[in-house]
């Protein structure tokens, strides 16, 4: 059975806009949940560059994506947000009253009046290797993470990568195997040095097999592949594999964004510069997915997006409801509100 | 200075690049197929080209954490360089480039 919440606005996308936005919306008394698909806050800044340095927030000389991510999560903790992590949207839907009926691929409803996208670059997705007709073999035969160990279970088992996910597999799953092989382009890994040394330990004992080169092929039919051909300094091999698990990472897609029936501009949302609201009426996009002419894709134009859109988002949950705007420096009222009066 | 890019589909194209610009920037600029997911930040992969035979040496080598990234794709060459980490100067003027498909958009 399906879990129902029921909200005043729902956020797609838990990333630095995202965030913001729950500032101002709070400041308006509108509560919220977000909903993301990656397991912590932060989007991209979190997940591409947390350790990297952002020198264009105003009043942060610098500021690295993890703090940035750190010091809105303290800014809007007052108002509570609620957090579903690991979730993708699967579909929006108007409902004859004008609000939208959402569903997570979690199985969960949200019931909401308003529905703000700010889902960046779209949702982040694994990485697929440049293999010709890979798409056929996927979540039958090759994937991207490993939901339930037993799958893997006396399979002859191909990993590529280089990285800890890489590593860690390797390790978790070579007792249960019947064969692993992993394969990475160098002999050089980016994976905890302890884990390393472990997989190496394995190597020497002939329990595991590790190649320096590349996935060039697939073979196999019916989506269950039989061989995964390999380019090696050597030449060309060929390993017999019933499981191929990749792992390059995630990159960024717009994924089921395209099917909702919003107006597009290449990748990105249409959407008017007053309120930031997309062709469907309750339905906003903030930060880097929408689009407007003169759209810079900046964390600070995601923010005064934000604040224009929490104006916007008032008026549809609280119709005919006067309101004035204040300033969290001089308003007892915010004050009060921010825990801080 | 002149960029010389290929895209993925083979097409050439001679870019205007400016100093001290990245050469991604010059070829996001330009409208090219390039996804450039990071921005520039050694983050992503997603700007990956290869650098003409001739051009190499003047390029130079890729950081550790440049070839860390590359270990993100699944086409890395021995000429692999992620465009982002190259920046525009009059010694690149005729840089020839070409688009890796894992850089491409959606």
């Amino acid at each position: 059975m399906s879990t129902e919440i029921t909200t005043d606005v729902v956020v797609i996308g838990a990333g630095p806009c995202g965030l913001f936005a729950a500032f101002e919306l709070g400041l308006l008394d509108l509560k919220c949940h977000f909903i993301d698909i990656l397991d912590r806050p932060g989007g991209q800044c979190a997940e591409l560059y947390p350790e990297k340095p952002i020198y264009d927030i105003p009043g942060f000389p610098v500021v690295t994506g993890q703090q940035l991510t750190d010091n809105l999560m303290a800014q809007i903790a007052p108002f509570a947000p609620e957090f579903h992590f690991n979730r993708m949207v699967n579909s929006i839907e108007k409902q004859e009253d004008g609000s939208f009926k959402l569903s997570t691929d979690a199985d969960e409803v949200f019931h909401t009046k308003v529905v703000v996208i700010a889902a960046g670059g779209g949702s982040f997705q694994p990485k697929r290797p440049p293999v010709d007709g890979i798409e056929e073999f996927e979540n039958k035969s090759v994937f991207y993470s490993v939901r339930k160990m037993d799958d893997f279970r006396g399979q002859d088992l191909v990993i590529v990568g280089g990285g800890d996910s890489a590593l860690d597999w390797t390790l978790n799953l070579e007792p249960i195997v019947n064969s692993l092989t992993l394969v990475h382009r160098r002999p050089v890994f980016k994976a905890a040095p302890a884990s390393v040394n472990k997989m190496h330990e394995l190597v020497a004992e002939g329990k595991i097999n590790f190649i320096t080169g590349q996935i060039a092929k697939l073979d196999g039919e019916n989506g269950q592949i039989n061989h995964v051909h390999l380019t090696t300094d050597a030449g060309d091999l060929s390993v017999p594999a019933t499981r191929l698990l990749p792992f390059f990472g995630l990159t960024m897609k717009l994924g089921p964004v395209a099917d909702w029936g919003l107006e597009l501009n290449d990748n990105t949302i249409k959407v008017d510069t007053e309120k930031f609201e997309t062709s469907v009426p309750g339905i906003f996009a903030i930060g880097d997915i929408n689009w407007y002419p003169g759209k810079l894709k900046l964390i600070l134009s995601g923010f005064h997006e934000a604040a224009l859109m929490a104006q916007a988002a008032k008026a549809i949950v609280s119709p005919g409801e006067r309101v004035v705007f204040q300033y969290t420096t001089s308003s007892t009222k915010l004050q009060k509100k921010l825990g801080v009066a | 200075m002149i960029i010389h890019v290929t895209d993925q589909a083979g097409a050439n194209h001679e870019l205007e690049g400016l100093e001290g610009w990245r050469v991604m920037e010059v070829i996001r600029d330009w409208g090219l197929n390039i996804k450039a997911e990071c921005g520039g930040a050694l983050s992503c992969a997603t700007c990956h080209v290869y650098v003409d035979k001739d051009w190499m040496d003047v390029v130079g080598a890729p950081s550790d954490e440049e070839e860390d990234m590359l270990d993100s794709v699944g086409d890395v060459r021995s000429n692999s360089r992620l465009s982002c980490q190259i920046l525009c100067s009059d010694a690149l003027d005729g840089l020839k480039v070409t688009l890796a498909a894992t850089a491409a958009k959606d």
